[in-house]
């Protein structure tokens, strides 16, 4: 679009800024997330390090990490997903106010990682609750973990306010809570939300 | 002397509109902001109490008993008690027999909270 057609660039030219509603409430949501105060392994010593001031998390308007779900925007999922602590992450995060985002930080968070094959660990916590950006690594630098958000506030500030195709807390038909697990006698019962996740299917090449 | 007349009340009518206005127009906002985009969603787990992530057990509004009562009337006792003694002393000679008659009433109700305190066995140290 030429500049001649756009009114925001020529008004820009003059000092004057014009927005929608819809990018005024995408650029305060986005550069407000604030994080459960919640770690669960190792990765939560790299999220630790990156609030403080080597790495700054703080410049990214995230360094507000709250200890109640109920002024949290993200929660940070950040190392081994035991199962025994599956139904405390998903009632967790039932419990937070939209709009709520999730990062999935670590190889364990996002797939069960180097304990993949434990009895005891849970292979991605994207079988209950829906994650919003995955961090691979092991665990993942603080510089990852700010890529992710950076990540999420671009997710977030790409959102559109009405329509189709506008996000789940906007939507009235949407959940705003998921069915917590419960620990059964081999294995948490259901193994994964089936509304959230399905099972990966490699296709058979004819 | 000069009426008040300097500060006319139409401005504190100003002002008391403004803070209404500060307190009431967020929240309106925000009720407008609800119907329009963003729908409440409520539930029975988002609504449930926190307790670290945990299903909380019993009932979070039950009677807390703390005995409170008990350390009031004996802080009662002692304390005011001596606030009012000193005073007592100290204007005795002087005083009227309705003073001290007043005074022996409220010394022997006093009293009376401790005597009742010492058979409760408060001043027991366990």
């Amino acid at each position: 679009m030429s500049s001649s057609l756009n009114p925001s660039s020529d008004l820009r030219a003059q000092g004057v800024v014009v927005t929608s509603i819809q990018d005024l409430y995408n650029w305060g949501r986005k550069n407000s997330v604030w994080p459960l105060q919640f770690g669960l392994a190792c990765c939560a010593i790299e999220m630790i390090a990156s609030t403080m001031a080597r790495y700054d998390m703080a410049r990214f308007g995230s360094e507000v990490f709250r200890p109640s779900p109920r002024q949290a925007d993200l929660m940070i999922v950040s190392g081994t997903v035991t199962k025994k602590m599956v139904p405390q992450i998903v009632r967790l995060y039932n419990q937070m106010a939209e709009p709520k985002y999730v990062i999935a930080m670590g190889a364990c968070a996002i797939s069960g990682g180097p304990f993949k094959q434990g009895y005891n660990v849970l292979k991605g916590i994207d079988r209950y609750i829906p994650v919003d950006v995955h961090i691979p690594g092991c665990p993942p630098r603080p510089e990852a973990l700010i890529h992710a958000l950076m990540t999420l506030q671009e997710k977030i500030g790409n959102q559109s306010l009405t329509g189709e195709g506008r996000p789940r807390h906007l939507r009235a038909d949407a959940p705003s809570e998921f069915p917590i697990p419960k620990q059964g006698s081999h294995d948490v019962e259901p193994p994964f939300n089936p509304d959230v996740w399905k099972a990966p299917r490699v296709p058979v090449r004819g | 002397m000069e009426p008040l007349l300097e500060f006319p009340n139409h401005v504190v009518l100003v002002f008391a509109a403004m803070a209404v206005g500060f307190g009431v127009g967020p929240l309106l906002l925000a009720r407008i902001w609800a119907l329009t985009f963003s729908p409440a969603k409520p539930g029975k787990e988002k609504c449930s109490n926190y307790e670290c992530g945990l299903a909380s057990s019993g009932d979070p509004g039950g009677n807390q008993n703390i005995h409170y009562y008990l350390y009031a009337i004996v802080f009662l006792v002692f304390d005011v008690e001596s606030i009012f003694l000193i005073p007592f002393a100290a204007a005795y000679t002087g005083l009227s027999l309705g003073a001290l008659l007043t005074m022996a009433v409220f010394l022997l109700l006093l009293a009376e909270g401790l005597v009742w305190a010492w058979l409760k066995g408060v001043l027991t140290w366990r």
